[in-house]
């Protein structure tokens, strides 16, 4: 590559106290590019984006944004450097309203930014707009994740990461939430994608790497994996 | 008979004002932190003493008051800063015995740098009692109620409409989360603190000139406090004011109709029969972690 890569992990090690869980992981991502993360149940796969966020700290190795080491960033450093993540699980403030939750999105970013953002996201999930007075917690999984997104978007990330973001969802939902994952790419957004829905995921997705037990595996187009033998055996399910 | 229930609402709604901050201050440090700490009765108590010792000193009322409130918030966030932070990765139960251990730690200092005796505070305005009802009431009394309502409005704005106020409620209901969209929640941690200490020195200014103060008073509005927070329901805000106006109306029902070397034990019956019947306090579950 001639360009620095946007994001670019060289040798992730992270651990849960005495657990290792994230061995030397070398990975990167352009401006402008989806790039979809796929693995077995505790393959690494949240961990190394939490590593990313700031939520858990590298034991080693090294992650650079635009140019510049991260990896000791506070969570809150790298919101207002452009990284946000959207955790596994949502996890949206259930006892807030919704338009409140979007507007704790802009955090990093002061007030009157967000009253015009709020309005790009609603227009985004018009589903948002009509339960703006909501509580969070009392949308259906789907607007919930819409709020998580909708949430990541309000601090204008430059790079969104992406925890299964139809994990639990109705099939025509999921499509709809991966539908506007696209649509963010298009849009100038940089994505890392994680993803249950490994067929899916390789779709839509420009690059892909595949975690094993803390460990890349194997990287390649999204094409080039969707036609790997391997692949479709062990994360697709079929043979 | 009226006037005489009139009578014993007041002092009970004047008690149940002061519980009332001391129960919120508790909820804000539990809200942000799961901790409860124990040492939420010593900013009554610093609240209370420093106002009198300014006084002695010759200070202006409020200008005493302002320092001892500022002193309190200092001292709260200090407890944070150099007791709690320091042992963040420590388990709920090693935390709780740390403030435990701050407040015997205060208590001894506030014995060392003042004395063991009871101090009276001057009202702030006279003690010429209103007569209202039948029943009279103590103008400091007007003043630790009307007091207490301006700081639960005040507490309600800036948690409905500011930033940082939802930023703690944020913190609150998923720390994760907060941390995500950029929040700081160490210093959110560290805010809580120094508004619990606030409330705390406010509730021990204003009930100093009817109750007196010493180096000790802590202890027991600090169980007062912890009292109401269980009545009303761990985490809540409305349940913590609910809890604190309860319980100083038991107290002083109690105390008129019953006997006052009962009193403290009547209010701690009334919440061990809404416990068994309630064991998450009245707006505890659902209302929990909302204001
Ligand atoms: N907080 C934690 N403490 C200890 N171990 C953890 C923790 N979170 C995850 N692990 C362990 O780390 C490993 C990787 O977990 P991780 O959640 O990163 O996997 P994943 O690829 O996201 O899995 P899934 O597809 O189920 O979401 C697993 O073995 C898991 O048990
Ligand atoms: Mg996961």
């Amino acid at each position: 590559m001639l360009e620095v890569p946007m994001l670019d992990v060289r040798g992730l090690e992270a651990r849960y106290g005495p657990v290792q869980v994230l061995f030397g992981i070398d990975l990167s991502v352009a401006e402008g590019e989806l790039v979809a993360l796929i693995g077995a149940n505790g393959a690494g796969k949240t961990t190394l984006l939490r590593t990313l966020s700031g939520l858990v700290r590298a034991t080693g190795g090294s992650v650079a944004f635009d140019g510049e080491t991260i990896t000791a960033a506070s969570p809150e450093r790298r919101v207002r450097r452009g990284i946000t993540q959207v955790p596994e699980g949502r996890q949206v403030f259930t006892t807030i309203s919704v338009e409140s939750n979007l507007r704790l999105g802009a955090y990093v970013r002061g007030r009157d930014e967000a009253a015009r953002d709020l309005a790009r996201v609603y227009d985004l999930f018009p589903a948002l707009a009509e339960r703006r007075t909501s509580l969070a917690g009392e949308l259906s999984g789907g607007q919930q994740q819409m709020l998580a997104i909708g949430r990541a978007l309000m601090a204008r990330p430059r790079l969104l990461l992406l925890d299964e973001p139809s994990m639990g969802l109705a099939p025509r939902i999921a499509a709809e939430i991966l539908d506007i994952v696209l649509k963010l790419r298009d849009s100038g957004t940089t994505v890392l994608l994680v993803e249950q829905n490994a067929a899916a995921a390789l779709e839509i997705a420009d690059r892909a790497y595949v975690i094993e037990n803390g460990r890349i595996a194997m990287q390649g187009t999204g094409a080039a994996l969707l036609d790997d033998r391997q692949v479709m055996s062990a994360y697709l399910g079929l043979d | 008979m009226l006037s005489q229930a009139v009578q014993f609402l007041f002092s009970g709604l004047t008690l149940g004002a002061i519980y009332a901050l001391v129960a919120l201050g508790f909820t804000l440090i539990f809200n942000a932190s799961h901790v409860i700490n124990f040492a939420q009765g010593e900013f009554v108590m610093i609240g209370g003493m420093t106002t009198v010792f300014l006084v002695g000193f010759g200070l202006p009322m409020p200008m005493a008051i302002a320092l001892a409130v500022a002193a309190a918030t200092g001292i709260g966030m200090a407890l944070e800063k150099l007791a709690v932070e320091p042992a963040r990765q420590a388990s709920i139960t090693t935390l709780i015995i740390i403030t435990i251990g701050a407040s015997i730690f205060l208590r001894g200092l506030a014995q060392l740098v003042w004395d063991k005796k009871l101090h009276a505070l001057p009202p702030f305005t006279g003690d010429a009692p209103i007569g209202i009802l039948g029943a009279t009431i103590l103008p400091q009394s007007l003043w630790a109620m009307g007091v207490g309502v301006l700081l639960l409005l005040a507490l309600r704005w800036f948690f409905a409409r500011t930033l940082l106020g939802q930023a703690m409620l944020a913190t609150a209901n998923n720390r994760m989360a907060a941390q995500l969209v950029g929040i700081n929640v160490r210093r959110i941690l560290l805010l809580s603190f120094a508004l619990s200490a606030a409330l705390g020195a406010a509730a021990g200014i204003l009930i100093a000139p009817i109750t007196l103060t010493a180096y000790d008073v802590g202890t027991n509005i600090g169980l007062k406090g912890f009292a109401a927070v269980m009545l009303g329901g761990l985490g809540s805000s409305a349940g913590a004011v609910l809890g604190g106006l309860l319980l100083g109306i038991a107290e002083a029902f109690g105390a008129g109709y019953v006997s006052s070397a009962y009193k403290d034990a009547f209010a701690f019956v009334i919440i061990m029969l809404v416990l068994l019947w309630m064991p998450r306090g009245l707006l505890g579950g659902a209302a929990a972690e909302r204001v």
